[in-house]
């Protein structure tokens, strides 16, 4: 194949290659090594880590780094020694248990606030206050009334997480259009039947975009979360290491949390292109 | 006598002010009936009013006077006895054809099994012509006559006593109006069912109805005539033009719609008396010396 027939999708994959080999060639010629790449990983798996050397690991030693961990994600050596899919899991289950439960307070209310103005006015002005807090700002309340860590941090993504949902289901719901109404008032559908068989679908697609900003914002916000709480999860496990100052793990899980962030907004762009509809 | 199947009363609609304006009278006192079987055009000029007295009829809109009566009952609010086709198809766009249909039917039929729903559903497909596929698709995915064929069998699919036509035709080419006219009258004809139908198209008006309601410019429009088409079914869209009552039924209308719809607009003394029955299709003299009647007062009242 000659280099006129690419099409553009192989095109930018190749930019895209070119890119990660400059990027990662930079990286690991910028970064002097004083022992050959081989040793150093040797030494680094013996103590645990490179920390004691001030310099940025090099790109060769992040992914010994992450074939090891990933050759074993889920051993578990106590409270500080996880695999990192324990920990990726505990965040997942928290972020997930949280945005999960804002979205069955959201979309109802959200539902309500679309279809009658009269709640929308009242509702405003505590949406305008409450949404613009960091969700890391209820988390010394959260503490003190939950009384339990765990707890807390899903409280702290549900909190989070509510806001776009909300929003974006009374916009959608508010902007369904009135001929939809009309066909299910013309077929006498009662409240329940219009709003699920009618509504619903129309305002889908604005809901699952509601969906997919709140999932986003809530795996960015457990990181911090759990740096905070502590115990378990990726944040902690990112805050841990550098404790140890073991920056190749650091590396590694930032890496990991971009991953998994990036599987999540697909999974939900995913189910938003299912209920997308064409006009 | 026999009651008319639908009776219009006093109906009036305004639209409250808009600021710094005022109050929009759109009409005023209508009264007019349909009977039952009978296929009923509505003609006027833009913004007289039609849509809105659709909208009424379907129980979409309420009027500040007056009210309708159909086969007894007041209308309070839609109802499956009114199908309506929407001037825009108003079909669920995340919906195919067939599941659009289903729609209405499940809705219209809540004690029958699936199997029948969708059985009764592709039938009224298959009437209207959409088969081989097609009905899988969604709105989005069939053009424009197609839709509307769509937006027919739904209608017709829960056997309404009435069926409501909004300009169903305005958006299509003439080879596929032709087609879908033919269908209408086809699968009207087969049932007991009464049609008013809105069109701006004068020719598609006197081809479909029985008799033709001519309405005045707003605001305060009001139904002026009743046109009766005295062309014997079935009407062929290629013959009738060859029929000399067809021209003085068009020539009528095409009057109407570039004169006196002007002139007779604004009138505001009609006192509610119900429209003038006309008959250009017959030559009748009673008839020819009653239609002029109104002319010359309502040219002064109008200049
Ligand atoms: N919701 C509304 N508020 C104010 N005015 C309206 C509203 N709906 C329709 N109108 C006015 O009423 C008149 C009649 O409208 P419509 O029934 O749609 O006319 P037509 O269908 O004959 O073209 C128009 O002047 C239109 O601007
Ligand atoms: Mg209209």
């Amino acid at each position: 194949m000659n280099g006129k027939s690419l099409s553009e999708n192989a095109k930018a994959l190749l930019l895209s290659i070119c890119l990660l080999v400059a990027l990662l060639g930079t990286w690991e010629l910028s970064t002097p090594a004083v022992k050959s790449a081989g040793e150093l990983t040797e030494y680094e798996l013996l103590t645990g880590g490179g920390g004691q050397q001030a310099r940025v690991p090099p790109p060769s030693q992040v992914f010994n780094k992450a074939y090891d961990e990933l050759s074993r994600p889920f051993y578990d050596n106590g409270p500080n020694d996880k695999g990192i899919g324990i920990q990726l899991a505990y965040s997942l289950y928290r972020v997930l248990t949280g945005f999960f439960l804002a979205a069955l307070i959201a979309i109802p209310i959200g539902f309500l606030i679309g279809m009658s103005p009269v709640a929308y006015k009242a509702l405003d002005p505590f949406i305008q206050v409450l949404r613009p807090i960091s969700p890391l700002a209820w988390m010394p309340l959260a503490l003190f009334i939950i009384q339990d860590s765990q707890a807390s941090a899903i409280f702290v993504i549900f909190i989070c997480s509510i806001w776009p949902m909300l929003i974006n289901t009374a916009f959608g719901v508010a902007n369904v259009r009135k001929d939809f109404v009309n066909v299910a008032k013309t077929h006498e559908l009662g409240p329940l039947k219009t709003a699920l068989l009618v509504i619903l679908p129309a305002a889908a697609p604005t809901i699952l975009t509601g969906m997919r900003i709140s999932i986003g914002i809530a795996w960015l916000v457990i990181v911090a979360a759990e740096m905070l709480v502590g115990g378990t999860g990726i944040g902690y496990y990112v805050w841990n290491e550098w404790n140890n100052l073991d920056l190749t793990s650091v590396i590694f899980s930032i890496l990991m949390i971009g991953l998994v962030g990036m599987m999540l907004d697909t999974a939900f762009a995913y189910v938003q292109r299912a209920v997308k509809y064409q006009e | 006598m026999l009651k008319p199947f639908i009776e219009i009363t006093g109906l009036t609609k305004r639209f409250p002010a808009q600021k710094g304006g005022e109050q929009l009278t759109v009409f005023e006192n209508a009264n007019f009936s349909i009977k039952k079987g009978e296929f009923v055009c509505i003609i006027g000029h833009s913004g007289c009013g039609k849509s809105t007295i659709m909208n009424i009829l379907a129980g979409l809109d309420t009027p500040t006077e007056g009210g309708i009566i159909m086969g007894g009952k007041e209308i309070s609010g839609p109802s499956l006895d009114r199908g309506v086709v929407f001037q825009n198809y108003s079909l669920l766009p995340w919906l195919s054809a067939l599941k659009n249909v289903i729609f209405g039917v499940s809705a219209r039929y809540p004690d029958w099994s699936r199997s029948k729903v969708i059985e009764h559903s592709q039938k009224y497909l298959e009437m209207v012509g959409l088969t081989g596929g097609a009905e899988h698709r969604k709105p989005a995915q069939l053009s424009g006559g197609m839709r509307q064929r769509v937006s027919i069998a739904r209608a017709f699919a829960i056997r309404p006593k009435l069926l409501l036509l909004d300009e169903p035709f305005g958006a299509l080419d003439a080879l596929t109006r032709g087609t879908i006219q033919d269908e209408l009258t086809r699968i009207w004809s087969g049932s007991e069912q009464t049609v008013f139908m809105i069109t701006h198209d004068v020719d598609e008006a006197i081809l479909l109805s029985d008799r033709i309601l001519l309405m005045t410019n707003g605001p305060h429009a009001r139904v002026a005539e009743s046109v009766v088409v005295d062309i014997p079914r079935p009407r062929d869209r290629a013959e009738i033009i060859h029929k000399p009552a067809y021209y003085k039924i068009r020539n009528h209308l095409v009057e109407f719609l570039a004169r006196r719809s002007k002139q007779l607009s604004g009138d505001r003394d009609h006192g509610g008396s119900p429209p003038i029955t006309v008959r250009p299709g017959i030559d009748d003299a009673d008839d020819k010396e009653r239609r002029p009647e109104n002319r010359p007062k309502l040219v002064s009242v109008a200049s």
